[in-house]
């Protein structure tokens, strides 16, 4: 009778991490990331992330730069020298972006 | 920028070009830059430029005697402080102090944009103080990107923009000479260049329809209306529907900052000029890996800032353009 119930036990325990690694992953581990806005360009200039991962620019130029989603699904406000911004990748998809001031500035956020 | 386009600006038969020939098609251009103190006074007449270096223009001083003589000043960048410039407050002064010591006190002055680095009212109200000093009281403005960085421009436009339309263009007449202020900073599209779009290019249209092609017109806007160097955004995607509709005039000139330095081309009927900035110096096109703020020694600072004396010769069409240092 004892030893049935604990076997059962650590069968059940077995089967929740095998069906679910990847909703463990997404839902309790937000990832950070980082973009460095450099000399007039985005670095990386194509930046893949997991579901749930916070991007955050950070301007290292000595002139302001605007980070602005083309599907106008996230807009900075003006970034100076130094300056973050950050936005949260909720759902998988590609996410061009470029710079509101400085169009010629172009990246792209893969979210998977 | 090289040594060598010194040598260039000092050479006047370099821009000289008969517009007579080619109607408005591209051909070779030729261009000028003042550099390290050395101005340049550009003259036009009847769509042909000549250019000579300050201290021997005694030429081009008699033409510039003109009937309206005006001011531009551009890229003041109030806000800014990084070593590039770190007292962009004492330059824009200084230009004010050239501007009053002009021999021909300016009808008015017209700011070709970023008036501020980060749109904030502090740096407004800090240019507007400082230009307050200026012999000419009226200034007119067409705002840079930085000019409408946060709030779709409502601060800028609230402040120099009232009477205009849309995001700020508009036109005037001043002694003959139809003035239109154009605004290719917003609503820029990813991977592009300056936009003036549909609704401004309509208004342009039609602003320009009842002029008599005898009338000298004068645009100015933030960003170049011809490509200066598109891999770093200097141009305008939709400049040459802009520029169609000035094809029937004998006299066109566009006045543009954004590059922080002079330049001059002749298209046809058009002659363009950009003008150098109040507070920082930007590389010649192609010059550097990116176009931000260039650093110079701070004893050769103002010698690459300046301001663009404008003078128009009622009856001859004749436009002289001197820029001149802040040395």
């Amino acid at each position: 009778m004892f030893v049935p119930a604990v076997m059962t036990a650590i069968g059940l325990t077995v089967v929740v991490l095998i069906s679910n690694p990847d909703k463990a992953r997404s839902e309790t581990k937000p990832q950070a990331a980082e973009v460095r806005v450099d000399n007039f360009t985005f670095g990386p200039q194509s930046l893949t992330v997991l579901v749930n991962t916070t991007v955050t620019w950070v301007n290292r130029d000595d002139i302001p730069h605007v980070i602005v989603s083309d599907e106008g699904v996230f807009r900075s406000n003006a970034l100076d020298t130094d300056d973050k911004y950050s936005f949260t990748f909720t759902k998988a998809g590609i996410y061009p972006y470029f710079c509101g001031i400085h169009p010629k500035m172009v990246g792209k956020i893969v979210v998977q | 920028m090289s040594r060598n386009n010194l040598t260039e600006a000092n050479d006047p038969t370099l821009i000289q070009h008969d517009h007579h020939h080619d109607g408005i098609d591209r051909r070779g251009f030729l261009k000028c830059m003042a550099w390290a103190g050395a101005g340049t006074l550009c003259v036009v007449e009847g769509g042909v430029l000549k250019s000579y270096a300050l201290g021997h223009h005694s030429k081009a001083s008699a033409v510039a005697k003109g009937q309206l003589s005006f001011v531009q000043i551009s890229d003041s960048h109030m806000g800014f402080s990084k070593p590039a410039n770190p007292d962009v407050i004492a330059t824009l002064k200084a230009a004010v102090d050239k501007i009053n010591g002009l021999p021909e006190p300016p009808a008015f002055i017209l700011h070709t944009g970023d008036v501020s680095h980060l749109a904030k009212p502090e740096e407004f109200d800090n240019v507007d103080q400082i230009l307050k000093a200026a012999s000419a009281k009226d200034i007119f403005f067409v705002p840079g990107e930085h000019d409408m960085l946060n709030d779709d421009g409502k601060s800028f436009l609230d402040r120099y923009g009232r009477g205009t339309q849309g995001h700020g263009w508009y036109s005037f007449d001043k002694n003959g000479v139809h003035f239109i202020g154009l605004v290719n900073v917003i609503n820029l599209k990813a991977g592009g260049l300056g936009t003036l779009g549909p609704e401004q290019l309509e208004w342009l249209k039609n602003d320009v329809r009842h002029l008599k092609q005898s009338t000298p017109i004068i645009v100015f806007a933030h960003i170049p209306l011809w490509s200066v160097y598109p891999e770093w955004g200097w141009g305008t995607d939709d400049s040459a529907q802009a520029l169609s509709y000035l094809k029937k005039f004998g006299s066109v000139t566009v006045l543009n900052g954004h590059i922080h330095q002079t330049m001059q081309k002749v298209e046809g009927n058009v002659t363009f000029h950009t003008a150098c900035s109040t507070a920082f110096p930007q590389p010649a096109p192609g010059k550097a890996d990116s176009p931000g703020p260039m650093k110079v020694p701070a004893e050769q600072l103002r010698s690459v800032l300046g301001i663009s004396d404008v003078n128009y010769v009622q009856g001859k069409h004749a436009l002289a353009i001197v820029d001149s240092s802040l040395a």
